[in-house]
């Protein structure tokens, strides 16, 4: 009796452990010429600002090419995947909020082939709705009790130190609280008492915050690499989706999520 | 068989531990652990889960006393609303913590515009109290959730203490503070102290509601756990030494208690 609750208790766990990215059937090799059919499913590791437009273009994608049965989404700051990948994590395809997290990747032999950017973002500071403090600009931002920031190591979180290196604004540490990606640093915003934070201009949504656009002149671009990873084990449908991201279909989506094209 | 499964769980809880023993970096441990990031946390953490252990003693024992002793109705469901934070979601707690303390929260608003300038009570020190992103408010989270841990501890051992004792010292003449002081209050004494460390090591390692609720500033609301979390993406060297620290605060903890928090009064 308990020797046959362990061995369910065991099967359970491994079935949900099963890697999910499926082997490439037979049919799947792609011939150059005329369009093959895809077959399996893909992991996709994507920045958490890429959520909107990356699960748009996941069903298009899908919808494209019937025979791919799932395109996995996995979304977090692109230092946290960075550290899944290394540590083996199963994914085909990267999509990184700045160069850096790729490059790390890139050094550590993870990448099938060259990246290639596919999207730029703008920075912007997000304040609660109807801008209470009246912030206009980077420097009115020590206007403000408690600013929240992305972690120092988190790619926006690195971008919003270069910003406001840029303005030349220096906040006291007892006034910077810093989260573990750009959702949380909304919500320190939108749900919490932050009085203003600095997020991806693409995250700003919704009715309890309302974003302070940065003039280009002060503002820091981001730049969106992606890559299939070499351990993909359907780089086939990996190639194709990252193809599909970069084709019009997908830059199409990420424009109307207020994405940038690539430079 | 028993013991063969019982063998097989040792191992399900002892392999992380070993793994994290091989993970650390012990040439740098030193340095990590005394790197002023560390220290802010490690020093915080001490700090606000003491403060959250005295809180949670101070304010548990008339809690513990009323249910353990004093019958009145809908006890029961008083008794499940204390209890709340040992199975809610520290992270759900956070948010709860915001809807009720923050400054748009049922309490919080009043409490700030009060307080600060123009209110009734703007003569006391500070500019209006605002317990998100503050010490205060780490303080405030963990009690919320180690409290219960010990009104749990506490109550059980009143419970199961024999009032005849207080009957006695009453028929010999003791007032009520001075037999809860000789009488009660030492027949529960080990379970004051063991449900006091079992709260301060709650505490501790308290993350989802203090992240949420007090947020992640340096210096002021970054203790042990949340520092842990941060500092895995740029310096896993430093998290996992970290992570040692709390890892072997809590072993000297278990240890220290051994049957103790099962034994009955």
């Amino acid at each position: 009796m308990l020797v046959a609750a362990l061995l369910v208790g065991l099967v359970g766990l491994v079935g949900c452990a099963a890697p999910t990215s499926s082997a490439p059937t037979a049919g799947s090799a792609p011939t150059s010429g005329s369009s093959p059919e895809l077959r399996g499913s893909i992991t996709v590791s994507a920045a958490s600002s890429l959520t909107a437009p990356f699960t748009a273009i996941a069903a298009g994608f899908r919808a494209a090419n019937p025979g791919v049965t799932d395109v996995m989404l996995n979304f977090d700051s692109s230092s946290t995947l960075v550290k899944q990948i290394e540590g083996g994590a199963p994914a085909d395809v990267f999509a990184a909020a700045d160069d850096a997290s790729m490059i790390k990747l890139a050094e550590g032999g993870a990448l099938a082939a060259n990246p290639a950017p596919f999207a730029r973002n703008r920075l912007t500071i997000v304040v609660k709705k109807g801008n209470p403090l009246g912030i206009a600009t980077v420097a009115d931002l020590a206007k403000a009790k408690v600013v929240a920031l992305c972690g120092a190591e988190v790619p926006c979180g690195r971008y919003a130190d270069q910003m406001l290196a840029k303005a030349g604004v220096s906040l006291p540490v007892e006034r910077v609280t810093r989260s573990q990606n750009a959702k949380a640093t909304l919500n320190a915003v939108a749900e919490s008492d932050a009085d203003a934070g600095i997020v991806y201009f693409t995250d700003v949504s919704g009715d309890r915050a309302e974003a302070v656009v940065v003039p280009d002149a002060d503002n820091v671009m981001a730049t969106y690499p992606i890559a299939v990873l070499r351990t993909s084990g359907n780089a086939s449908v990996a190639e194709a989706f990252v193809a599909y991201v970069a084709g019009p279909a997908g830059q199409a989506e990420l424009v109307s999520a207020r994405f940038l094209p690539p430079g | 068989m028993v013991t063969a499964v019982a063998a097989l769980v040792v191992l399900f809880f002892a392999l992380p531990l070993a793994g994290l023993l091989r993970r650390a970096s012990w040439s740098t441990l030193w340095v990590d652990l005394t790197a002023p990031e560390a220290l802010q946390a490690l020093r915080l953490s001490l700090v606000c889960s003491l403060t959250a252990t005295t809180l949670s003693v101070v304010l548990g024992l008339p809690l513990a006393w009323t249910l353990a002793r004093t019958p009145f109705p809908g006890k029961a469901l008083v008794r499940a609303l204390v209890l709340l934070p040992l199975v809610l979601p520290p992270v759900v707690g956070g948010v709860a913590l915001l809807a009720a303390f923050s400054k748009r929260g049922l309490v919080g608003g009043w409490l700030f515009d009060v307080t600060t300038t123009g209110g009734a009570l703007s003569w006391l020190p500070g500019d209006g109290v605002q317990f998100t992103f503050s010490t205060a408010g780490v303080v405030l989270a963990e009690t919320f959730v180690a409290l219960p841990f010990f009104v749990v501890t506490v109550e059980a051992a009143l419970r199961s203490a024999d009032q005849r004792f207080d009957e006695v010292a009453a028929t010999l003449g003791a007032g009520r503070w001075f037999s809860f002081r000789h009488v009660t209050f030492r027949l529960i004494a080990p379970s004051v102290v063991a449900g006091a460390v079992l709260a301060w090591a709650r505490a501790l390692g308290e993350f989802g509601a203090t992240i949420t609720f007090a947020g992640n500033i340096e210096g002021r609301t970054e203790t042990l756990p949340l520092a842990v979390y941060l500092l895995l993406d740029s310096r896993p060297d430093t998290a996992v030494a970290l992570s040692l620290v709390l890892l072997a605060v809590s072993l000297s903890v278990l240890v220290a208690l051994r049957d103790r928090w099962l034994e009955r009064a």
